[in-house]
């Protein structure tokens, strides 16, 4: 994909807000991982979060589905926000994926188990259609013969796309990615990009955490940068790659693009 | 074997010492012989000495008339019963007690292994307080506390703590009602029978629309309502055909009712108490070692923690839990044999203990003792070895 | 909205809200998170109201801790005098007054022992366990047995108490380890007639209770022998245990070993080392260092299984604890008395699994850093 191309789908945002989040504090214990956190995602949007290890992405990111529990400030899914309630939890759980590091697939389960859980469960579907969405999902995912194996047969690669698969079968409207590839050998590392791409070309609101820079440059509409828990720079690609403004930021790349 | 007459004229003797079959099959008779002579010699000695003391051997002595009371047996039993009764007397109540003890323990355990993660840290300080001090103290000295301490130092009958209902409890056991049935009792028992059935079609019909519609049956709530609606209406058309036998004070003991003998609770009790100590450090190492991106998948999904835990979190758990709680039901089942240090008439007690003081037969004896523990515990194993092998996980 | 503003990247650390810090913070997620938690904690709290106050008051506020006889015992509590004036007879059992000093010496040896294993730097570790499982023995036998070296012999009939358990459970661990090990390779050889021969022995003596092991070494056992050959009663016992105590000790070498990669018998091999070299070089010492948590917790088993000889009628400590507890001059003290012993036993055992623990945890982090 070009980088023309990557203008185009800007187009698709439309100014619907789907995830706000406005002065989220959070601390462990006494340490405070996460510091006055902003942030606004409109529907369609592509965010790459990426900064050092330990910076509190990932904890950003799950506290977006309350994997984590932010302590001050407020985070607004679809309208919603976030507290200790409940139903208002799983409701906001129910509409937005998520795509672990460790791919977290269950292993006493069949692929096609893995994608069909949620739909029976959560939404309450029959089997038989919940396995027609599993399956659908798998062939967008390009591996719908591996549907009757168990996780623990499939290379990585395939394993982090049947967990691509396994969320998309809930239709979430956002899509969360905690280091999608960085637990993949090279090979695979881009048959899973190649999926994440294909997803954002279909106009799905996506938050992904990675270093992979040649993605951020071509899929994402904005790039953020954090560290020490902080927002440091939020810039579309082209002025975040090209002019960087914080010295932090420009260690950074430095860094990561030196290898 | 007959290594010394094959003639091996041309091979060096070296090579054939260093021939590793030839070394294998050497060493392996020299342990075979060895083995037998043993065998043989401790033969010799026995049938020598029996010979000496006048000990007839053979399972004659099964026939012959024990002499001797049982306190507590399920199949009819005297003094004028064989011995071969008090073999299977004994059995029956080994039987008996390890099989409440297991139910009982398992449950206990779960409880304590799921108490012992709770998020409240009273809750699971508790159970880890208890987890560490029932399983440092022997069993036996726990058996010893309930029966001498506790149960032992109970009133006397005519002083016996009363519970409503015609409950007792005094040093000769806890004494309750027992059930006594009139005509038409038997519709109850088919009304009981006839709403199992209903459940289990039922549940076949949940299950099945379910997979076909997706709505999902409260299957729980509906069985308990039929579990306990078929069978009243069943008491109510015949009448109530059940009455109770009340125990009661007849000069120095209780007439009537049913007795759980003291000897009974306490080596119950200490075996529940001790067996579930381990139990529930199975079951949280058991649901510990499913990770925890398990629960956090499961959770991004949008599924309930209840949910969760009976979809995702059990059924790992559960063949990490297994072996280790077969190896406890049968610990159990084994320690229930200390039975004979408080009298309770267990197989150990009656069989090894007093048959064999009776009859000197101690081969025989021990023999079908050890016989019949090693038969529990083999076909324990088999069950559970055949479970392992169905659910283990499919791995490249 | 944010009063103070920071530039971008210098927003300093904070402290966190009141409330989900610090004692409140605490009490809230700890104790009261939901209404059935705090229903939970409340219920608890109950529990602990109802049972610890009573037994404090027994064992301490209100206990008798001094006087010789029971009659001394005037307030409600426990009469501690009964365990104060029966220690003695409790650790030697009726081992005679004049040579218990050997008892104390056999002990002391093996505490001097058991230290340096305790100690990280202490060098000679393998020396000392060496010394410890073969010397050691040796001369504690000679010590308690006593008929040379002019010490007089005592009769096992007279040993009893804690000593006895000592002995019985040291015994049991130190001649189970080695026929353990033997059995655990010969269930792995690949020689059909041992691997079954081992099999059949491990699974048989695994598959019954101890209780009727005992009862077996105690009356099969003579009717074994050759006429004229007996062995005395403890003796008996011993081999019962350590026979019974080998099998299971054999399963915990037997995952010791299948825990080494198949990689270190191939390279052993192919080193030219002969399987007993491999093995006692190799990977027996990897296999073992591996399994020590697993050949305490066999310990500690053994330790408390240790009680079950007072049915075959030796007096070890809880079997001399019962006979305190029935002598007409302090009837009624029973509850003293099995206290006392629990006690004994609850920190001694957890003492070990704590200690076994610790080494697990110590191998885990072992094996992640590799
Ligand atoms: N459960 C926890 N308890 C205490 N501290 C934690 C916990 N989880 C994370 N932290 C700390 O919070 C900080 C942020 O962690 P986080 O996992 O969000 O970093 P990250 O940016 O995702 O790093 P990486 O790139 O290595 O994944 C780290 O310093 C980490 O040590
Ligand atoms: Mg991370």
């Amino acid at each position: 994909m070009t980088e023309q191309a990557a203008a185009e789908k800007g187009l698709a945002v439309s100014d619907e807000v789907m995830i706000d989040i406005r002065n989220m504090h959070k601390w462990y214990g006494q340490f405070h991982v996460l510091k006055d956190i902003n942030i606004t995602v409109k529907k369609g949007e592509r965010i790459v979060v990426c900064g050092p290890s330990g910076s509190g992405k990932s904890t950003m990111i799950r506290c977006i589905n309350r994997l984590e529990e932010h302590q001050k400030g407020q985070i607004i899914v679809q309208g919603v926000e976030l507290t200790s309630d409940l139903k208002q939890i799983e409701a906001i759980r129910r509409e937005v994926g998520m795509v672990f590091q460790h791919f977290n697939l269950f292993p006493h389960l069949t692929v096609l188990e893995n994608c069909a859980l949620a739909p029976i469960w959560v939404r309450k579907m029959p089997r038989a259609e919940a396995e027609e969405i599993g399956m659908k999902y798998l062939e967008r995912v390009k591996i719908p013969e591996q549907a009757k194996k168990y996780p623990g047969q499939l290379s990585g690669g395939q394993q982090q796309r049947v967990a691509i698969a396994r969320s998309l079968c809930m239709s979430p409207n956002v899509m969360l990615f905690d280091e999608p590839t960085s637990a993949l050998d090279p090979e695979m590392i881009k048959e899973v990009l190649d999926t994440m791409i294909e997803l954002a070309e279909e106009g799905m609101t996506m938050i992904v955490v990675t270093h992979e820079m040649g993605f951020a440059k071509t899929v994402a509409n904005r790039v953020i940068f954090m560290d020490e828990g902080q927002i440091i720079e939020e810039e579309e690609p082209e002025t975040f790659f090209e002019h960087p403004k914080n010295d932090r930021t420009k260690l950074f790349l430095s860094q990561i693009l030196a290898h | 074997m007959n290594t010394d007459s094959t003639p091996l004229p041309k091979v060096p003797k070296k090579s054939v010492w260093n021939n590793p079959k030839f070394r294998s099959l050497f060493f392996q008779a020299i342990v075979l012989a060895a083995t037998v002579a043993f065998g043989i010699s401790i033969f010799h000695n026995t049938s020598v000495n029996l010979e000496t003391r006048g000990i007839a051997t053979g399972f004659d002595f099964l026939s012959t008339t024990a002499g001797f009371g049982i306190i507590q047996h399920f199949i009819p039993y005297t003094e004028e019963s064989t011995y071969g009764a008090t073999f299977l007397v004994g059995l029956i109540n080994t039987i008996v007690v390890s099989a409440l003890g297991i139910i009982l323990a398992t449950i206990l355990g779960v409880i304590v292994g799921i108490a012992r993660l709770s998020k409240n840290w009273l809750i699971a300080k508790l159970a880890a307080v208890y987890i560490e001090i029932f399983r440092n103290i022997p069993l036996l000295l726990q058996i010893f506390f309930w029966y001498f301490v506790v149960l032992r130092n109970l009133p006397s009958p005519r002083q016996s703590v009363t519970f409503v209902g015609g409950f007792f409890l005094n040093n000769r056991g806890i004494y309750s009602p027992s059930p006594v049935t009139h005509d038409g009792f038997s519709y109850i028992v088919w009304a009981v029978i006839l709403a199992f059935v209903l459940i289990f079609f039922i549940k076949r019909w949940a299950d099945k629309r379910q997979e076909a519609t997706g709505q999902q049956f409260h299957t729980f709530y509906v069985s308990l309502v039929i579990l306990v609606i078929l069978p009243l209406l069943a008491a109510v058309a015949t009448g109530f055909p059940l009455t109770w036998d009340k125990p009661a004070l007849s000069g120095f003991n209780f007439k009537g009712g049913m007795v759980i003998i003291p000897e009974f609770a306490a080596l119950l009790l200490s075996l529940v108490i001790y067996t579930a100590s381990f139990m529930a450090e199975t079951v949280r190492a058991g649901i510990e070692s499913v990770a925890h991106g398990q629960t956090e998948a499961a959770y991004a999904l949008g599924l309930r923690p209840n949910s969760t835990l009976r979809l995702v979190i059990l059924p790992q758990a559960l063949r990490v839990i297994i072996p280790p709680m077969t190896s406890e039901f049968l610990n159990l089942t084994k320690n229930s044999s200390l039975a004979t240090a408080i009298a309770y008439p267990d197989l150990v007690a009656v069989f090894a203990g007093t048959t064999l003081n009776q009859t000197g037969q101690a081969i025989e004896i021990i023999a079908m003792t050890m016989a019949v523990y090693l038969s529990i515990s083999l076909l324990i194993s088999a069950v559970m070895n055949w479970y392992n092998a169905s659910v283990a996980l499919v791995e490249r | 909205m944010n009063t103070k503003s920071y530039a971008i990247g210098q927003i300093p650390d904070m402290v966190p809200p009141i409330a989900s810090v610090g004692f409140i913070g605490w009490f809230r997620k700890n104790l009261f998170s939901s209404w059935v938690n705090s229903v939970l904690t409340l219920f608890s709290l109950w529990l602990l109201y109802l049972t610890i106050p009573p037994m404090i008051d027994w064992m301490l506020v209100n206990a008798n801790f001094s006087g010789t006889t029971k009659q001394d015992c005037t307030n409600t509590g426990a009469c501690w005098p009964f365990v104060s004036s029966h220690i003695d007879q409790f650790f030697y059992g009726f081992y005679p007054q004049a040579e218990r000093w050997r008892v104390d010496i056999t002990i002391l040896l093996l505490i001097g022992l058991m230290i340096p294993l305790f100690i990280k730097k202490f060098p000679y570790k393998g020396i000392t366990a060496a010394v410890a499982l073969f010397i050691y023995p040796v001369v504690a036998f000679f010590l308690l047995v006593g008929g040379s070296f002019g010490l007089p012999v005592v009769e096992t009939s007279l040993w009893g108490g804690f000593s006895l358990t000592l002995v019985i459970s040291v015994v049991g661990i130190v001649t189970s380890l080695p026929i353990g090990i033997v059995l655990a390779l010969g269930r792995r050889s690949n020689m059909p007639t041992i691997r079954s021969i081992c099999t059949v022995f491990i699974e048989l003596w695994r598959g019954v209770p101890l209780i009727t092991v005992l009862f077996m070494s105690s009356v099969m056992l003579p009717l074994f022998l050759p006429e004229g050959v007996n062995f005395d009663k403890l003796l008996r016992a011993l081999i019962g245990v350590s026979l019974f105590a080998a099998a299971y000790m054999a399963e915990v070498v037997r995952g010791g070993l299948q825990a080494i990669p198949k990689g270190q018998f191939e390279g052993a091999m192919s080193l030219g080392l002969s399987y007993w070299k491999t093995m006692s070089f190799i990977i027996l010492p990897q296999a073992l260092k591996y399994v020590i948590p697993s050949i305490v917790s066999t310990f500690i088993g053994l330790f408390k299984d240790t009680t079950l000889v007072l049915i075959i009628g030796l007096f070890d400590f809880l079997g001399i604890v019962q006979t305190a507890s029935t002598d007409p001059k302090w009837l009624g003290m029973a509850v003293e008395g099995y206290v006392f012993t629990a006690l004994v036993y609850g920190v001694f055992c957890f003492a070990m699994s704590q200690y076994s623990q610790a080494i697990e945890r110590k191998l885990d982090t072992g094996h992640k850093k590799r």
